[in-house]
C-alpha cells in the first residue's frame, strides 16, 4: 500500500481546514468513509502518497434523521446500519435494497452511500436508487454547505462535481408522498459478489385510482455516469403503470443508454437488459405504491 | 483385492486430521513462513504479449538501497529441449523458459526479471528501475489463425512433433496426436443419422484460493531449503534442480498446507527464482504472487476448438465418430491434447473412429494441468453430439449412452482392454435416480452427459512407525489437497486392525520420506494408499515375528486379528494376545523400534466414469441461467472416505458449471487479459449453485487392496456437456460455444 498520513477531524470546519491547507500546499488529501473503494485503490494502481481525511468522526456525516418532510442520511453511515433500520426500509425500500446489493456482510459494515456516490462508478448500485428518490447531495464547502441533485453529482467515470476543498457531508431525500413506491434491480451474471452489467431504479407515485402522478427512472452501468431518464418517467406518468407503459419506459431507457462493450457485457446486451430491468423494477415500484395506498 | 466384506473403518467418515487447524487459522500455508532477515521478492513481468527481449539491465535496481539481489534470464542455464520431468512436468526446457523468459516474452505477464529487497515497497520500486528493451512483435491470439501457414511464429525452432515426417518448416503447431480404428467411411455410410458441429471454449483457470507462494534460503554451503505450496514437493525439487543446474541433494523442499491446486500447482513458477535470489542475496527470500499474477502467469487450461461428427443407426448404435481438436498451449508447448484425443470417445465402444489433435502455440500463458487435463474440452463436444443424436432419434439420452457404453473387455480407443469399469453401473444408477425420474420443472431444461478420466498410479513411498504406546505414525510424501491424510489413516487403521484415532498421517519433506510423485492424476489414494497398506502389512509381518519370538513359536504360527497378534488356530500356546501397544512396550527386548515401509510403482489405476444430469432454467429476457438441481453419479471403486469422495464430485461439478456458464479468459487485441481477478473472472459463488446431489457407485478396482479408483478429476468433465445440453433443452437452441454467458444466450435467443 502507498504511504499515507491519517487525520480524523471532529468538525466540518476542521475537515475543511485540512483540505484547504493541503490544497494551498499542493498536497493530496482524500476523504475516507468506509474505505471499501479507497483502500483497494491504494493497494492497487494508485500508490501515490496522500493524507487520508476520515469523515467518520464528524457528527453531520453520521447523523440519520427521518423527518416528516425530509430524510437525512449522513455520508459516513455504514450500509449495514441503513439496511437494519426498519423505518428507513419502509420508506425507501428500493434504496435500501440497492445498498444491500453491494458487498458482503463484512463489507457492508464499512461501505457507505456517500462513498458509493463519491467513487462515481457508472455501475454504483445506490446512485440510480438515490436519483429516483430525488436525492440531494449536501456538500461541505468553504463558503458554507451547498446542495446538488444526485444526478448532477457524477460528471464522468470516476469523476464527481466536488471542487477542491469540498467534501460530501450527507444526502437528503424528500419524505415520500402517499402511494409512492420505489425499487431497484441490477443484472449480474452471478447471484452476488459482482458489479452491475446494467441497473435501474424506479419510483412511482399513484393517485387513489392507481394512476401514476409522478415518476422517476434512473439507470446505471449503461453510460459514463448514472442517468436520470426523464422520458422514461414521462412514459409512466398518467398511466396505470401497466405492461404497455412499462415497455415504453423500458424503451426510453434503451434510448437513453450509451453503453460500451467490455468484459461485463456488450452494447447490445446492456441496451436490451436495461429495458428489461426497467419493466421489472417499475412493476415492483407500482405494486409497492399500491400496497402503500 | 482384499475381501471387501467386514470393513471396520474404510467407508466411514471421521473428521480429517488437518481440519481443526484449518478452520481455526493455525494451519501454515505457502505465504505463512517468515524468517529472520528475510527479503521480499517481486517479479517483473512482460507488458507485451509477444516481444523479443533485446536487453535487460538490472544495474539501477541493484544500486538501490535495500535491494539485495536481482536476476533475469541470463542468470539461469539454458536447457536443451527434451528433458522431461515426470508425468506432470512436461518439457523442462519449456518450464525453465516459463519460469524466466530468455530471448522472448511469449505472453503478457511472462516473468522477465526479479528482485529481492528489504520490503515489498522497495522491491516494487526496484522493478521500476529495471530497464528492458523490447522489440514488440504482433501477438498471435487465435488458435486457428496461429495454425495458418502465414502466421507469425512464436518459436522459429518449433517443428511439429508426432507427424510421420518432421516438417521442413517451423510452425506454431507444436505437436499432432492421432488415434484411429476401423473404417470411418463405411461407418458413416451405415448411419441413419449423422450430426456434426464445431465447439469453442476459451481458456479457463483452476481458480485455487491460495496464490502461489514460497520462501527459499540458501546457506553458505550452497544447500537450499524451500517452503512452498505445491502438489508435489519431490517433483518441484527435481524441476528446480534441473532449471538451476544444481544437484537434487542440494535442495530440500517442504510442502506447506495447500489452498487448492486442481493441477495448477504441479509445476514450478517461483521456486527456482526464489532459490536464485536467495543464493545471490545470502538471505532468505519470500515470493508471493498476487491474484492478478496468478491469472496472468499461471495455469490456465487450454482454450480449444473441437469439431466432431458422429453417425448412429436408428437403434442408437454409433457407427462412426470423427473428431478434430486444436488446443492452445500458450506461449510454450505443453497442452493436454494427448489426453483430449484419448478421452473424447473413451466411454464408448466404437468400431470406427478417427481423432486428430493439434497443440498450438499462442501468446497466452503456458497452460498447466487442470483436473482431467484436456478431457472436458473434447468430451464436451462428443457429449453434445450424442445429445443431438438422442434428440433426432427421440431416444432417452441415458439409453443412447447405455447402448454404446464401454464395459469390461471393451477395447479403449487409446489401446488397452478395460478391466472391470463402472460406466454402465453409473448409467443404470442415473436411470433409477429420483432426480432423473422427477419431472423437469416448468420452463427448465434437462441435460445429461458422461465423464471419464484415466487416473494414474506411478511411484510412491510410505513408512509406518509404531510409537512406544502403540500409536501409529504414517509418513508419506503427498501434499494433502482433498483429505488424503484422512484416507491414509483409514486404510492404515483398517489394515492394522486399530481404531482410526490411533493413527496419525504426516506429509514428510523431501528428506524425511521417500519419493512420492505429485498429488495429481487422481493417484494419491490409489498409489500412495497402496504403499501405506503395504507398509502396514510390513508392520504386521514384523509384529507377528516378534510375537512368535516372545512366545517361542514359529512366526507362521502367529496370526494378526483386530490389531493383536494371536496364536494361529491349533497352535498350542498358552499365551495372551499381544496388541500393538504390548509389542511396542516390549520392542527394546524384541529388536528395537517397529517400522514398516513400502515403495512401489503402482500399476492398474482404474478409470473412473460418471454420469451427471441437471435441470437448468434460462431467463429468456436476460439470458441468465439458474441451476435448479444437479446430480453427479460416479464410480469410485471403493470410497475410502465417502464424504470426501462426495466433496470431490461436488467441487468438480461446481468448477465445471462455472466453466460452462461464465468463466473465460477475456483478451484485448494486444493480448492483455482484461479480467485478471475474481470479480470479472466469474467463478460461481455459493449462492449460484444448489446443493450438488451425489451418488457414489462402487465397482471395485481389482488392482487396489480396497478397490480404490481415483475420483478427483472425472467430476469436472461431464458438467460442460450437462450444461450445454440442459440449455439446449430449455431454449430449443444449441449453443456451441462456452461459456454460455448471459450475453451469448440472449444473442442466440434474439437471432432465433
Amino acid at each position: 500500500m502507498g504511504e499515507f498520513a491519517y487525520v480524523a477531524p471532529t468538525s466540518v470546519a476542521d475537515a475543511l481546514d485540512v483540505l484547504r491547507e493541503h490544497a494551498n500546499n499542493g498536497r493530496r488529501a482524500q476523504m475516507l468513509a468506509g474505505g471499501t473503494d479507497l483502500l483497494v485503490q491504494m493497494r492497487g494502481l494508485d500508490k501515490a502518497p496522500r493524507t487520508i481525511v476520515d469523515v467518520k468522526k464528524i457528527e453531520e456525516a453520521n447523523r440519520l434523521d427521518i423527518g416528516s418532510d425530509e430524510i437525512y442520511i449522513g455520508a459516513a453511515i455504514p450500509s449495514a446500519a441503513l439496511n437494519e433500520n426498519a423505518a428507513l426500509k419502509a420508506l425507501l425500500p428500493g434504496l435500501i435494497e440497492a445498498a444491500d446489493l453491494i458487498g458482503s456482510t463484512q463489507i457492508q459494515g464499512r461501505a457507505t452511500l456517500g462513498g458509493n456516490l463519491c467513487n462515481a462508478s457508472p455501475a454504483a448500485d445506490t446512485t440510480p436508487a438515490m436519483i429516483v428518490n430525488r436525492g440531494v447531495c449536501v456538500i461541505a464547502s468553504g463558503g458554507g454547505n451547498r446542495e446538488l441533485p444526485v444526478e448532477a453529482f457524477c460528471t464522468g467515470v470516476g469523476v464527481n462535481a466536488l471542487a477542491d476543498g469540498e467534501f460530501l457531508l450527507g444526502l437528503k431525500f424528500p419524505h415520500p408522498a402517499a402511494r409512492t413506491g420505489d425499487a431497484y434491480l441490477r443484472f449480474i451474471p452471478r447471484t452476488e459478489m459482482d458489479i452491475a452489467v446494467a441497473g435501474c431504479g424506479v419510483s412511482v407515485t399513484l393517485d387513489a385510482d392507481g394512476r401514476c402522478v409522478d415518476a422517476a427512472v434512473g439507470i446505471g452501468a449503461v453510460a459514463p455516469t448514472p442517468l436520470k431518464v426523464e422520458a422514461a418517467a414521462e412514459a409512466l406518468i398518467g398511466t396505470k403503470v401497466d405492461d404497455d407503459a412499462l415497455a415504453a419506459a423500458g424503451a426510453a431507457c434503451t434510448a437513453a443508454a450509451s453503453p460500451i462493450t467490455d468484459k461485463r457485457g456488450t452494447v447490445e446486451y446492456r441496451r436490451k437488459v436495461v429495458a428489461v430491468l426497467c419493466r421489472r423494477t417499475g412493476a415492483i415500484a407500482r405494486d409497492r405504491a399500491l400496497g402503500a395506498s | 483385492m482384499a475381501e471387501a466384506v467386514d470393513l471396520r473403518v474404510v467407508g466411514t467418515t471421521p473428521v480429517r486430521p488437518d481440519g481443526v487447524d484449518k478452520v481455526t487459522g493455525r494451519a501454515q500455508f505457502g505465504a505463512d513462513l517468515n524468517m529472520p532477515n528475510m527479503l521480499h521478492g517481486r517479479i517483473l513481468r512482460s507488458p507485451h504479449a509477444h516481444a523479443r527481449i533485446k536487453r535487460v539491465d538490472l544495474s539501477k535496481a541493484l544500486a538501490m538501497q535495500g535491494v539485495y539481489a536481482a536476476v533475469s534470464g541470463a542468470d539461469f542455464p539454458m536447457l536443451a529441449s527434451g528433458e522431461v520431468s515426470g508425468e506432470a512436468g512436461g518439457d523442462l526446457a519449456d518450464i525453465a523458459r516459463n519460469v524466466m523468459a530468455r530471448d522472448k516474452a511469449l505472453y503478457h505477464g511472462h516473468a522477465v526479471a526479479a528482485v529481492a529487497a528489504t520490503s515489498l515497497e522497495v522491491a516494487e520500486q526496484a522493478l521500476d528501475a529495471i530497464e528492458v528493451d523490447y522489440e514488440v512483435l504482433p501477438p498471435v491470439l487465435d488458435v486457428l489463425e496461429a495454425m495458418a501457414a502465414d502466421a507469425t511464429l512464436l518459436d522459429e525452432q518449433c517443428f511439429t512433433k508426432g507427424l510421420s515426417e518432421t516438417p521442413d518448416k517451423p510452425s506454431n503447431i507444436a505437436a499432432m496426436v492421432k488415434l484411429a480404428r476401423g473404417d470411418l467411411e463405411a461407418g458413416f455410410a451405415a448411419a441413419d443419422v449423422v450430426v456434426e458441429g464445431e465447439y469453442r471454449i476459451p481458456m479457463a483457470h483452476q481458480g485455487y484460493i491460495e496464490p502461489h507462494a514460497c520462501t527459499a534460503t540458501v546457506n553458505e554451503e550452497g544447500k537450499a531449503t524451500v517452503w512452498c505450496c505445491t502438489q508435489g514437493h519431490f517433483d518441484f525439487r527435481t524441476m528446480t534442480a534441473h532449471i538451476l543446474g544444481c544437484k537434487i541433494a542440494d535442495l530440500k523442499f517442504i510442502a506447506s498446507e495447500i489452498g487448492g491446486g486442481f493441477g495448477g500447482k504441479t509445476v514450478v513458477y517461483l521456486e527456482p527464482v526464489a532459490v536464485m535470489l536467495s543464493k545471490k542475496a545470502g538471505r532468505p527470500v519470500k515470493l508471493v504472487m498476487t491474484r492478478e499474477e496468478v491469472f496472468r502467469a499461471t495455469g490456465p487450461t487450454s482454450g480449444s476448438v473441437v469439431r466432431v461428427k458422429v453417425g448412429a443407426r436408428k437403434d442408437g448404435r454409433i457407427t462412426a465418430a470423427k473428431a478434430w481438436l486444436a488446443y492452445e498451449a500458450g506461449g510454450l508447448a505443453g497442452a493436454p491434447v494427448g489426453p483430449g484425443v484419448m478421452s473424447i470417445f473413451a466411454p464408448y465402444d466404437l468400431d470406427n473412429f478417427l481423432v486428430e489433435g493439434y497443440e498450438v502455440l499462442v501468446n497466452k500463458p503456458k497452460v498447466a494441468a487442470y483436473r482431467a487435463p484436456g478431457a472436458p474440452q473434447s468430451m464436451h463436444a462428443m457429449e453434445v453430439a450424442l445429445d443431438d443424436i438422442a434428440r433426432q432419434l427421440d431416444m432417452d439420452p441415458l439409453d443412447l449412452r447405455l447402448r454404446n457404453a464401454a464395459d469390461e473387455g471393451t477395447q479403449a480407443p487409446y489401446g488397452p482392454k478395460f478391466p472391470p469399469i463402472g460406466f454402465k453401473a453409473c448409467i443404470e444408477a442415473a436411470k433409477k435416480h429420483p432426480n432423473y425420474l422427477a419431472q423437469v420443472p416448468e420452463g427448465a431444461g434437462r441435460g445429461v452427459a458422461a465423464g471419464f478420466w484415466f487416473n494414474i498410479g506411478m511411484q510412491s513411498s510410505a513408512e509406518v512407525r509404531i510409537n512406544e504406546d502403540g500409536s501409529v505414525v504414517v509418513m508419506e510424501g503427498n501434499p494433502d489437497i482433498g483429505g488424503s491424510r484422512a484416507s491414509m489413516c483409514l486404510m492404515a487403521a483398517e489394515t492394522l486392525g486399530v481404531p482410526y484415532e490411533q493413527v496419525k498421517t504426516y506429509v514428510g519433506d523431501t528428506e524425511s520420506t521417500g519419493y512420492c510423485m505429485v498429488t495429481g492424476g487422481s493417484r494419491t489414494t490409489f498409489a500412495t494408499g497402496m504403499a501405506v497398506v503395504r507398509a502396514c502389512e510390513d508392520i504386521i509381518a514384523e509384529c507377528k515375528a516378534r510375537a512368535a519370538a516372545t512366545w517361542g513359536v514359529d512366526k507362521d504360527q502367529v496370526e494378526w486379528q483386530d490389531g493383536t497378534a494371536v496364536p494361529a488356530p491349533g497352535v498350542n500356546a498358552d499365551v495372551n494376545p499381544l496388541s500393538l501397544a504390548d509389542l511396542a512396550a516390549s520392542a527394546s527386548a524384541t529388536g528395537g523400534p517397529i517400522l514398516g515401509k513400502a515403495s512401489l510403482n503402482a500399476q492398474g489405476a482404474g478409470a473412473s466414469f460418471s454420469i451427471n444430469f441437471a435441470d437448468l432454467k434460462v431467463d429468456k429476457e436476460t439470458g441468465a441461467v439458474e441451476v435448479l438441481s444437479y446430480t453427479a453419479i460416479q464410480d469410485a471403486g471403493k470410497a475410502i472416505h465417502p464424504a470426501y469422495v462426495e466433496g470431490q464430485m461436488q467441487g468438480g461439478a461446481a468448477q465445471g458449471i462455472g466453466w460452462a456458464l461464465n468463466e473465460e479468459y477475456i483478451y484485448d487485441q494486444d493480448g492483455v487479459m482484461e479480467n485478471a481477478g475474481f470479480l470479472d473472472y466469474r467463478m460461481p459463488v455459493a449462492s449460484d449453485l444448489p446443493m450438488i446431489d451425489t451418488e457414489i457407485v462402487e465397482v471395485p478396482n481389482p488392482s487396489h487392496p480396497y478397490g480404490v479408483r481415483g475420483v478427483g478429476e472425472t467430476p469436472i468433465v461431464a458438467p460442460l456437456g450437462v450444461a450445454a445440453n440442459a440449455v439446449r433443452d430449455a431454449i430449443g437452441i444449441r449453443i456451441n460455444d462456452l461459456p454460455m454467458s448471459p450475453p451469448r444466450i440472449l444473442a442466440a435467443l434474439d437471432a432465433a
